[in-house]
């Protein structure tokens, strides 16, 4: 049983306010670790953690790996390509028998949507998706809501805008999901056919037109152009889109009021960002990555911890 | 529901009296107050270090270095208790080379988070020496600690629970005596 309400953390969209809180609250705990001269705690000694990624990934890979060893951890890598799936074996197989190594938790990142939960129903392990195609990437959207958190000291109230290609974007969909939760006032914006048709029922506003919303956001989050997913050619160009939604110096500075500009990474520089925003004052994307260490070491902990004490045990 | 304490142990003009007398017995023990610093392990004994930090400069007029320690992700029991107390932040404002360290927590029973605290603050260096202060001793230790300035002695069964109250957390000050919950 964790301190969570729930055994996995899949996503956001069933994640209660009080979990996000909690998670937000006890990774603002770990920062202060990462800035000792030990950076490093030796709270999960003795449990064994499986990064399984079946998709490339630098950052948050990185970040997970990073998290578990400040966090003493014992931790498997599994690359898909140099697995056993390549000769054959079910993913169900794989995971079984890294199961049968006698893990606690798995983190997973796929580029079939379910395939965190998928997960989770094959094993006792504790289960994190770390992206799982078009879906859905909680521990992105937790790092996002903390650096927000840090430089406002709240979410609620705050006007956000997520820009760009939503409908390919597993970090849009969580961080739709999650900002909702903590009372953020979300928009998003781009281009008709990066907007999934029906996203207003999720409670957000849809704009096309991004110079007509910059002026009323406290935070846009640019999301990377993600040519990898897109099928056919859903933009005309990378210039024109530049043009049209690319956040440029230019641009911002016809506005009366300073913007914070965020990230997920990696970033495609004059497309979507250009280098003088990204590398600004205004932009907290360094803040990000370091933020996602201490969310995801917040995650492993609470996930992997017990209930909250009933005050004041002796020691 | 909270239960109603068995005994009062220590009140509010005791706990007054015998900060007092640790103050005192400080002191008289440290031959040089320049590199004492005093840290207070979360979340009774911030409160404690605050008010010994006070009591001293009163004495002395001597302003000491307070920090504040959260020893959470050093608890040992990790994987066999079901408890998992919130985070709070650890804040110590120094360097810790070469310094002595007086520890403070409200009640000193298996020693296990005087254990976790040491090993914490290794983490931030290698202080000259650490001394531990505590309001309260009520025995039943499971490792080789020992306190160099106790409050009081107050024998106690396994079956029983001493809570210090403060009135920087719970509106009053003093020390109970509870019956132990059970953890579910």
């Amino acid at each position: 049983m964790s301190a969570l309400s729930q055994k996995h953390m899949l996503g956001l969209e069933f994640t209660p306010k009080s979990d996000i809180e909690r998670v937000l609250e006890t990774a603002f705990s770990f920062r202060e670790v990462l800035d000792r001269p030990v950076k490093k705690v030796p709270t999960l000694q003795g449990k064994t953690l499986v990064n399984l990624f079946f998709e490339p990934s630098t950052r948050t890979r990185l970040s997970f790996e990073l998290a578990e060893k400040r966090l003493s951890a014992d931790t498997l890598n599994f690359s898909a390509s140099a697995s056993s799936l390549s000769k054959g074996e079910t993913l169900r197989d794989t995971i079984q028998n890294i199961e049968a190594m006698k893990i606690d938790l798995a983190i997973i990142r796929h580029n079939t949507p379910g395939a965190a939960y998928q997960l989770s129903q094959y094993v006792d392990a504790v289960v994190i998706n770390a992206g799982d195609g078009t879906h859905e990437h909680p521990t992105q959207a937790l790092l996002d809501m903390m650096s927000i958190k840090e430089e406002f000291g709240h979410i609620d109230g705050l006007k956000i805008a997520i820009i760009g290609d939503i409908a390919h974007s597993r970090v849009a969909l969580s961080n739709i999901y999650g900002l909702r939760t903590m009372g953020a006032e979300v928009t998003v914006c781009g281009p008709p056919t990066f907007i999934p048709p029906f996203i207003e029922e999720l409670g957000v506003n849809v704009s096309y037109h991004l110079d007509e919303i910059l002026p009323e956001m406290d935070v846009i989050n640019v999301l990377r152009i993600q040519k990898e997913r897109m099928q056919t050619a859903l933009i005309p160009s990378l210039r024109e889109y530049r043009a049209l939604y690319g956040i440029t110096r230019e641009r911002l500075s016809g506005l009366d009021k300073e913007l914070t500009i965020m990230h997920p990474g990696p970033l495609n520089r004059g497309v979507e960002i250009d280098s003088d925003v990204a590398d600004s004052e205004h932009s907290i994307i360094l803040h990000q990555v370091l933020n996602g260490v201490a969310v995801r070491m917040s995650l492993l902990y609470l996930l992997l911890g017990g209930q909250e004490a009933k005050g004041g045990a002796n020691a | 529901m909270t239960k109603k304490p068995k005994a009062e142990l220590i009140n509010a003009q005791g706990i007054s009296r015998t900060l007092t007398r640790l103050a005192h017995e400080i002191l008289e023990n440290v031959e040089n107050m320049d590199t004492v610093r005093i840290i207070g392990i979360r979340d009774r004994g911030d409160h404690l270090a605050k008010r010994l930090a006070e009591t001293i400069k009163q004495v002395e007029g001597i302003d000491i270095p307070i920090g504040f320690l959260d020893i959470t992700f050093y608890r040992d029991d990790f994987r066999t208790k079901l408890s998992q107390p919130s985070v709070m932040s650890t804040e110590i404002p120094f360097d810790l080379e070469d310094i002595d360290i007086i520890l403070v927590d409200d009640v000193l029973y298996t020693g296990r988070t005087i254990r976790a605290a040491m090993d914490a603050i290794m983490d931030y260096g290698r202080p000259g020496s650490i001394q531990l202060a505590v309001l309260v001793d009520r025995g039943h230790r499971e490792l080789p600690i020992r306190p160099d300035y106790v409050g009081k002695n107050i024998p106690t069964s396994e079956d029983e629970q001493v809570r210090v109250h403060l009135k920087e957390m719970d509106e009053e000050d003093g020390v109970y005596l509870y019956e132990k919950e059970d953890e579910e």
